[in-house]
């Protein structure tokens, strides 16, 4: 069977087919997570010590908007340009087809347009931020900040239209994912034998073609606001800012789960690959994702609690809120179930994976917490929603991309990663992450406010570099601990403000960032050194099989040229 | 390891700040059970998960289970985590129906959202009004208990065991007053009045910061009340040449 690779051009740049998008959405994920993760070094560089350090204007004052600037470009790229392009467009592209044992998706040429939209969006994010005073709103972009009054000049106008363009991808993608799960399916793979990664993508792409409209039409509505003379969200012309907060987290809160379902599906396979199991109550598993993508729906305004809606709504978006932990919980339970009585082997994607579980049911327990609005009045804007939403995201969604990629790369390349780097890489970002979130925690309780440039503490002795300030700091935690373990009595300088659980997020951070050059490492390694790897390189048995064990690693250009057949 | 302060967060601080209020008590209390709840859970699955790690590890020989359903257990799952919401929300929504108003007020002030400042209206009296704006790092006076970023120029001074309705605006973009000791986070939206409230059980120096991101100096528009005896606040009112206005007036708000 000879493949009849296009030229180098033409293979890539004018693509149709869905495993060399994939690949292009895969580059581009891990391209911008380097840029989304390095603005986010240097945010806990800033945040490490009291002080404005690095952040500053020329006269050496704080630049507050470039701290705005810099925590929106983070959220915005992390979630449009590497979260969704990794798990949907890369893993998604691969996968499906392969897994419903289609040749390719439906809609080749649109696969390669949702593919190219992505580039000239994330270019005008990226410009947005070098014009004017870029765009210092927050991912949530809320007028009126976002309005001319708070942001005038053209920057919100460019992140705008980098939405417009991202979300104009994701639709098509979704479109293209929908209409090729249900259409393209091996004759005898029904609905319910469909593989879970599958059912995840089917339910996200529903959710996307549901939410991302509303949230192109609000910016639109923005955007007219800002250009146009037009009044939505302008309480001088008779309208209201709190409408556009609806119509984004109508977008909102489906979003999260567009960027956790598909890692919900990547884990069921992992688990029960590694532990030689089928996954218990599989129907369950794909219906607690219909009905979290549901309930997704229907508990926006948990993000609004402080705006002033009235006590009844609350109370029913507490209690909307609450219940998603139900279908959570099923699924949690199940992944514990399948690898009950299994024969598990630890590789480097199950741990990813067992990590998954460990550090979403944390993040789910403080969503618990947040979902009350009596609860929520304390915690609301403050760092304890930074800890819960990255707990969820950054270690759940990010945790199952480098899940999947350890998992799947051996037959997307194939060739094999390093077996004892991955593990390295994966404890690294382990303990790395958790040293940066969970103190985020004690800070939110304590009251510090998300989104601040510098916060109330006292200031270390002037005259201290960097590398001063850290060992100052590490002297204190270390003397603050041995004081806890021993009782013995220390005078700290330092008895009040929220510096020190930021020094311990922070050297996190560094641990974490760290852990990602070792990523970068491993990829390379794996494209260049990697032993050959096998069809069936996990040996999964034919009980739990899925249809991509089947074919070569890598898979032939054209796949299933013969149509393959599902009992 | 966390050292306690009032009105203001410890450093090394691992829970919520001490209530300065009934509310916050109720709130702090609140926690504390979900925290008894939420840990439970999270120590039952990581003690189930650790334990299939190390009982489950592949074995020469073993082969492993086939089962992928127990209709039984799948039930219990279910129904368990419902029981526990419904344990959870009884007392959640009682507190939130505590927080949404005071009824009978006994004080009101009015804070409006600035960039980047507050300024407060006390409703009940004529030519009470002030901006209030933070103090400059370099004029921070910690021998006078100043706090840098948290200490403004005009503090908002409050008698204590008072039912004080807060009415929260905002003349440019949105901001959030935000008071954690008392409880209190509530938006400043530009074109809406909103209502909170707090009653303050002690004397002493509370802090809040703007709790919505406001534009360059979100971090730079703090919160400072004192709260005193209402003896005190009356000496206060009067120093500042303020006046009580006529109850009728005052009702007619
Ligand atoms: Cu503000």
């Amino acid at each position: 069977m000879a493949d009849h690779k296009p030229g180098f051009f033409t293979r890539w740049f004018c693509s149709t087919n869905h495993k060399d998008i994939g690949t292009l959405y895969i580059l581009f994920s891990i391209f911008a997570g380097i840029i989304g993760g390095a603005f986010s070094m240097y945010m806990r560089m800033e945040l490490q010590d009291p002080g404005v350090q690095f952040m500053t204007n020329e006269d050496g004052s704080p630049n507050g908007q470039m701290w705005n600037v810099f925590i929106t470009a983070h959220g915005l790229i992390m979630v449009f340009f590497v979260v969704m392009p990794g798990l949907i467009g890369g893993f998604g592209n691969w996968f499906v087809p392969l897994m419903i044992g289609a040749p390719d998706m439906a809609f080749p040429r649109l696969n390669n347009i949702s593919f190219w939209l992505i580039i000239p969006a994330f270019l005008l994010l990226i410009a947005s931020a070098l014009v004017d005073i870029g765009a210092g709103t927050g991912w949530t972009i809320y007028p009126p900040l976002s309005a001319k009054l708070g942001h005038p000049g053209m920057s919100v106008d460019m992140a705008i239209f980098a939405l417009h363009l991202a979300g104009a991808s994701s639709i098509l993608g979704a479109a293209n994912f929908i209409t090729t799960i249900l259409n393209m399916r091996v004759p005898g793979m029904t609905l319910h034998k469909m593989p879970l990664f599958v059912w995840s993508m089917l339910v996200t792409s529903f959710l996307l073609v549901l939410a991302v409209p509303v949230l192109g039409g609000a910016i639109t509505m923005l955007l007219t606001d800002r250009n146009f003379g037009t009044t939505f969200f302008n309480p001088e012309g008779g309208g209201d800012p709190i409408l556009f907060q609806h119509l984004f987290w109508f977008f909102g809160h489906p979003e999260v789960y567009i960027m956790i379902l598909p890692a919900f599906g990547i884990v069921s396979h992992i688990i029960s690959t590694f532990s030689r199991k089928p996954i218990f109550g599989y129907l369950a598993m794909a219906y607690a994702m219909v009905a979290i993508g549901f309930v997704g729906f229907i508990v926006w305004a948990h993000h609004m609690y402080t705006t002033g809606i009235s006590v009844n709504t609350l109370t029913y978006f507490t209690v909307a809120t609450l219940i998603i932990a139900v279908p959570t919980g099923v699924k949690i339970f199940s992944w514990l179930a399948t690898m009950w009585g299994g024969s598990i082997i630890y590789k480097t994607p199950m741990l990813w994976a067992i990590g998954f579980i460990f550090l979403f049911t944390v993040g789910g327990v403080t969503g618990v917490v947040l979902a009350n609005a009596g609860m929520d009045v304390v915690l609301h804007d403050t760092y304890y929603v930074v800890a819960h939403f990255h707990y969820v995201l950054s270690l759940g969604a990010v945790f199952i991309l480098f899940a999947g990629w350890y998992y799947w790369i051996g037959k997307m390349s194939g060739r094999m990663y390093p077996e004892f780097l991955g593990k390295v890489h994966f404890w690294m970002t382990f303990i790395g992450v958790n040293l940066t979130f969970f103190p985020q925690h004690f800070l939110g309780l304590a009251g510090m406010p998300r989104r601040y440039i510098d916060y109330p503490a006292p200031l270390l002795p002037e005259g201290l570099d960097w590398w001063g300030r850290t060992q100052f700091m590490f002297n204190e935690a270390w003397m603050q601990l041995h004081s806890w373990a021993t009782g013995a009595v220390y005078e700290s300088t330092i008895t009040w403000g929220y510096h020190g659980w930021n020094f311990v997020s922070s050297m996190g951070a560094y641990l974490a960032g760290g852990s990602v050059i070792l990523f970068i490492v491993i990829v390379f390694w794996t494209l260049f050194f990697g032993r050959k790897a096998s069809d069936n390189y996990w040996d999964v048995e034919d009980k739990i099989m899925t249809l991509e064990w089947t074919i070569s690693s890598p898979p032939p250009f054209h796949q299933f040229e013969i149509q393959p057949k599902v009992k | 390891m966390a050292n306690a302060q009032d009105g203001y967060a410890g450093s090394w601080q691992l829970n919520l700040q001490t209530p300065a209020s009934p509310l916050q008590a109720e709130i702090y209390d609140f926690h504390t059970m979900l925290l008894w709840i939420t840990g439970i859970i999270v120590v039952f699955v990581t003690a189930l998960l650790a334990y299939a790690v190390v009982k489950f590890r592949r074995k020469k020989g073993v082969e492993p289970a086939n089962f992928a359903h127990n209709t039984l257990i799948e039930v219990i799952w279910t129904i368990v985590p419902i029981v526990v919401l419904i344990i959870i929300a009884i007392p959640s929504l009682k507190l939130l129906y505590l927080e949404d108003r005071i009824p009978e007020p006994e004080l009101t002030i009015k804070t409006t959202g600035y960039q980047w400042y507050w300024g407060y209206e006390y409703m009940d009296y004529d030519g009470l009004e002030f901006m209030s704006y933070p103090i400059a790092d370099e004029d921070i006076d910690e021998s006078k208990g100043q706090k840098r970023l948290l200490s403004t120029d005009n503090p908002v001074v409050v008698p204590v065991d008072t039912n004080i309705q807060i009415l929260v605006a905002a003349a440019d973009v949105i901001h959030a007053f935000a008071l954690p000791a008392a409880g209190v986070k509530k938006d400043a939206v530009p074109g809406q009045l909103n209502e909170t409230w707090m009653r303050i059980d002690r004397p002493g120096v509370y802090y809040g910061q703007c709790s919505e991101i406001c534009g360059t100096g979100h971090s730079y528009m703090p919160i400072e009340i004192h709260a005193v005896s209402k003896e005190e606040f009356d000496a206060w009112t009067r120093k500042q040449g303020a006046k009580l206005k006529p109850k009728a007036i005052a009702e007619d708000k």
